[in-house]
């Protein structure tokens, strides 16, 4: 318990400097977005293919918050420390944050391209199972009392949840095939380097704004179990 | 059971397994709670959906998804009860001692197994017969309802396992058994599909076979962790 004790203060979170960094950061990335980077053709509105710029990071940084969120699981059921439960819970939760930012994203995207924001594309339709597989475990999570129980329980379902997350990601979606754009963005003129240095410094962003929410979330976490 | 009480080695470990299958069995027999509740659900859906929509029996891309929707529904009311029951009749500490978790887990697997392949002979046919289907290749056909019901068996012993430590059981079931079931009910409905219209669904098949494998590796590796305190 030593460890969560040092990490109790606030400051220690997040230096106040990087804090600042971010926020500027993060201004930097959208007013890049809207007005360095040229309009993507070969969309029906090229403009609105800016939102890729939020859109795929998010996606990305999802499957990284499983995929850590998992990791802890592993991590918990063979060592059996609490704090690496609360880890384990905390990036799910961010996780699941980034899944409905990427959806919200994406339905916006195909509102203004397609027409409708939602028309069972095969990711559309593999990102809801993700909601809803994510979603059952925080419902698992709520329907147990005992809290080494409920942590032994909710890792074995992380576990087997992440056993069918790269099935429903990666395999599922390239069998059906569909509208979403995989192929359109990279081989048209689309992604050029431009949008491949905004991309990369908009997932900075993302990456920075995960680790600030997730040692925020465990902070308090550890904080409140211990009294 | 008392000579085979927690001792490793793939021997005892099956032994034990058949053991703690042959006692649901023979409760089964005796108090016939799950499978005749199991069998009317599957009957009363089936007549449901036929009854509603038989005019698609000859649509093979149809019929096959309404086919797996009857025994998935079927699978959720009934398989959930396996490890609950433990509980009530207060005899799951009397396993916990008497056999190894993964003796536990693949005798409760083998019987929920069993009472699926039981309630799709009931169900099938019935099925079959009052939606008028064509089945072109029934070999495939039978091989994907039994390798399904098994896929099937595999994710709801595992969901049901970990319900019975939950304070909401029922409607929790269905939802944590849902994401395990995802690639069952896409390749299972997509094979039986292909089986009926008389096209190749080897490879539905094998998915099917070896996603089976997958789980069922995991969760013996994950089983003690939700079955002992």
């Amino acid at each position: 318990m030593g460890r969560l004790d040092s990490k109790t203060k606030s400051s220690s979170v997040m230096p106040m400097p990087l804090k600042l960094l971010w926020v500027l950061w993060t201004a930097a990335v959208i007013l890049a977005a809207v007005f360095y980077l040229p309009p993507a053709y070969g969309f029906a509105v090229p403009e609105s293919a800016r939102i890729v710029i939020f859109h795929v990071p998010c996606a990305m940084l999802a499957v990284v918050g499983y995929i850590i969120s998992t990791v802890y699981a592993v991590c918990y059921l063979i060592k059996g420390r609490p704090d690496q439960d609360i880890k384990s819970f905390v990036s799910a939760r961010l996780g699941l944050l980034f899944t409905v930012l990427a959806t919200l994203s994406g339905m916006i995207f195909a509102k203004i391209e397609w027409g409708t924001a939602w028309n069972w594309d095969p990711r559309e339709t593999t990102i809801l199972m993700l909601l809803v597989v994510y979603g059952a475990y925080f419902a698992l999570r709520s329907a147990i009392n005992n809290s080494t129980v409920r942590a032994k329980v909710s890792a074995v379902y992380n576990i087997l949840a992440c056993l069918v997350m790269p099935y429903l990601v990666f395999v599922l979606p390239r069998i059906l095939g569909g509208l979403h754009p995989t192929q359109t963005l990279s081989s048209n003129s689309g992604l050029s380097i431009e949008y491949r240095v905004v991309m990369a410094a908009s997932a900075i962003a993302m990456i920075w704004l995960y680790i600030w929410i997730f040692r925020a979330s465990v902070n308090r976490l550890a904080g409140s179990r211990k009294k | 059971m008392k000579n085979i009480k927690r001792q490793s080695g793939f021997g005892n470990i099956v032994r034990s397994a058949w053991a703690v299958f042959a006692k649901d069995l023979i409760c089964e027999l005796r108090a016939r709670n799950a499978i005749s509740a199991i069998i009317l659900f599957a009957v009363t859906s089936v007549i449901a959906v036929s009854f509603t929509s038989s005019v698609w029996g000859g649509d093979s891309d149809i019929s096959s998804a309404l086919l797996w929707l009857v025994i998935y529904f079927s699978a959720m009311s009934g398989l959930s009860r396996s490890f609950v029951h433990e509980d009530e009749a207060s005899t799951s500490g009397t396993l916990k001692l008497a056999a190894q978790p993964n003796a536990v887990y693949l005798g409760k697997l083998a019987f929920n197994w069993a009472i699926m392949i039981a309630m799709e002979l009931v169900a099938v046919p019935l099925f079959v017969l009052f939606m008028s289907c064509k089945i072109a290749d029934w070999g495939m056909f039978t091989a994907l309802l039994i390798i399904g019901g098994l896929a099937l068996a595999v994710s709801a012993t595992m969901a049901a396992a970990m319900v019975a430590r939950a304070v909401v059981k029922g409607a929790l079931f269905a939802v944590i058994s849902f994401p395990l079931l995802i690639p069952v009910l896409a390749s299972a409905v997509h094979g039986t599909s292909l089986a009926m219209s008389g096209q190749n669904a080897a490879s539905d098949l094998r998915l099917l076979v070896y996603y089976s494998i997958t789980i069922i590796t995991t969760s013996l590796i994950l089983f003690k962790f939700i079955w002992e305190d």
